[in-house]
C-alpha cells in the first residue's frame, strides 16, 4: 500500500498543492487528472523519490520510502515523460537493458514482448528511427516484463494509437486484478470498470495562496 | 548487482560505439595539440623534452573535459537516469559503471596511442616510461572527478563553462604531480615520490567520487 501523507509541492518559490493525501491499495488503479500545470508529473516525482517534498512524507508498506530505497524500487515501476529509450540501441537492446536491471529472473522471451506490442520486424534497428508512438511503445514493453506492484505511468498513452491504448487498458486491468497498483496520468478517458478504477482532481490553488500560502 | 554493473557498462560503451564520432574527437583533439606543438615552438630535441611533461597533461586534461560533458547528458534528457535512480541498486555502483566506461574510452585510448606521442616530442625510454605510469594513474582521476563536476551541473542548460570551473582547479594538483614525476624522469631522478601521491589521488577519488556523484545527481535531478 502506497501512502502520501500531507504533502506540498513549492517549485520555483510557487505552491503547487499542499496538503494532499493519497491511499494507493492493491487492486486499484488511479487516474490523476487536472489542468497543465497543476503539478500531476511534480506529484509522480515525490511519490517515487525522484523529488523530496516541502512538506509531508510518502510510506511503502508503512515505512518511510527515503529510509528504505532498494525496498520500495523493488516493487516500483515508474514511466516518466521521458522514458529511458537510448536512440542508439534498438527496441531489444533497451528492453534487454531493463529486463537485465529490473527484471533479472525474467525467463520469457523478448521477442514475443515486443510483438505483443506491436513491434514485430523493428526489433534490431535503432530507436531513434521509430516513430514517437514506437519509441513510447519500446519503453511500455517493461510493463509485460514487469512483476512489480505498483506503477506509476506518467501520461503513458502519449503518442499511443487507439488500439494500443486498449491493449494497455486491459493489461492495467489484468495488474489489478493480481493485486497490483497503478496510478497514471492522461487526459484521455479510460474505458475501466469502476469498481477498481477512480479518479483524483486536482486543482490549482487560488492565486493569493500560490504565492503567498501559510508558511511559505 | 554485478550483473547490474556490467548491464550499464555494456550499455555505456555500445552507446558509445554507435556513435564512434565521438569517441574519436577527444582523441583527436589530444592528438592535434601534440602534433602542433613541435611544429609551433620548433623542432629542437632538448625544448620539446623539456616542455613535453606539460604539453602532455594539459592536452590530456583538455581532452578529458571535452567529453566529459555528454557523461550525464543524454541520460538526464531522455529519462535513462531517473531509472537508473530507480533501480533497486545503489546508485554509485550504477555511475561508477559510467565513470568507468567514460574512463575506458578517454583515458584508455590517450594511453594506447602514447608510444606515439613519445616519437613526436622525441622522448627517451625512461620519460616515456613516467609518462605511460602518470597516465595510467592519473586519467582515473580526470574521469573521477570530472564526473563529479558533470553531476552537479547536469541539471543547468549552459553548464559547460560552469563545469570547467569546477574540474579544474581540482584537476591541478593531477597536473603538478604528474608532470613532476615526468620532469623527474628526464633528468633520469626516480620518480616514485610524485607517481605515488598520483596514486593516493587515483584511489582517493575512484572510492569517494561514486558517492559524491551520486549525492549531485539526485539533487540536479529533483
Amino acid at each position: 500500500m502506497l501512502e502520501a501523507k500531507s504533502l506540498s509541492c513549492v517549485r520555483e518559490d510557487r505552491l503547487l498543492f499542499e496538503d494532499l493525501n493519497l491511499t494507493v491499495a492493491p487492486g486499484q488503479i488511479i487516474q490523476v487528472e487536472g489542468p497543465n500545470g497543476v503539478g500531476k508529473t511534480s506529484l509522480f516525482r515525490l511519490l517515487v523519490g525522484l523529488m523530496s517534498p516541502y512538506h509531508g512524507q510518502v510510506f511503502w508498506q508503512g515505512q518511510a520510502i527515503l529510509d528504505d530505497r532498494e525496498r520500495f524500487q523493488r516493487a516500483l515501476l515508474y514511466l516518466g515523460h521521458h522514458s529511458g529509450v537510448k536512440p542508439e540501441l534498438s527496441a531489444l537492446e533497451n528492453v534487454y537493458f531493463y529486463q537485465q536491471m529490473f527484471e533479472p529472473d525474467f525467463q520469457g522471451d523478448l521477442y514475443a514482448i515486443l510483438a505483443q506490442v506491436g513491434l514485430v520486424g523493428l526489433e534490431d534497428i535503432p530507436a531513434a528511427q521509430l516513430s514517437a508512438g514506437q519509441q513510447r511503445r519500446v519503453a511500455l514493453a517493461r510493463l509485460w516484463i514487469s512483476t512489480a506492484t505498483l506503477w506509476i505511468l506518467d501520461e503513458p498513452f502519449t503518442a499511443i494509437d487507439k488500439n494500443g491504448v486498449k491493449v494497455l487498458e486491459q493489461l492495467f486491468v489484468e495488474h489489478a486484478k493480481r493485486g497490483g497498483m497503478i496510478l497514471l496520468t492522461t487526459h484521455q478517458d479510460l474505458a475501466l470498470p469502476s469498481d477498481a478504477f477512480s479518479k483524483l482532481t486536482m486543482v490549482k490553488p487560488e492565486l493569493d495562496r500560490m504565492y503567498s500560502g501559510d508558511g511559505l | 548487482m554485478s550483473n547490474a554493473f556490467y548491464q550499464v557498462l555494456r550499455r555505456e560503451l555500445l552507446t558509445a560505439f554507435r556513435r564512434i564520432a565521438d569517441v574519436f574527437n577527444p582523441l583527436w583533439f589530444f592528438i592535434i595539440v601534440i602534433t602542433l606543438f613541435p611544429l609551433g615552438v620548433g623542432p629542437e630535441p632538448q625544448l620539446l623534452m623539456r616542455i613535453a611533461p606539460g604539453i602532455i597533461w594539459v592536452a590530456a586534461l583538455l581532452s578529458s573535459l571535452l567529453s566529459l560533458e555528454r557523461l550525464f547528458k543524454d541520460d538526464f534528457s531522455d529519462g535513462g537516469l531517473e531509472q537508473l535512480m530507480l533501480s533497486p541498486y545503489p546508485l554509485p555502483l550504477l555511475v561508477t559503471a559510467k565513470m568507468i566506461a567514460h574512463w575506458l574510452l578517454t583515458g584508455l585510448p590517450i594511453i594506447l596511442i602514447s608510444p606515439l606521442i613519445a616519437v613526436l616530442l622525441s622522448l627517451d625510454l625512461t620519460t616515456y616510461w613516467a609518462v605511460l605510469l602518470t597516465l595510467l594513474i592519473g586519467t582515473p582521476v580526470l574521469s573521477f572527478i570530472g564526473a563529479i563536476g558533470v553531476a552537479l551541473t547536469v541539471g543547468l542548460r549552459k553548464g559547460g563553462i560552469i563545469l570547467s570551473l569546477i574540474m579544474l582547479p581540482l584537476c591541478i594538483p593531477v597536473l603538478i604531480f604528474s608532470t613532476m614525476a615526468i620532469d623527474a624522469a628526464s633528468f633520469n631522478q626516480s620518480f616514485v615520490g610524485p607517481l605515488a601521491i598520483l596514486g593516493a589521488m587515483s584511489i582517493a577519488s575512484i572510492t569517494l567520487a561514486p558517492f559524491a556523484v551520486a549525492a549531485a545527481l539526485r539533487v540536479s535531478v529533483s
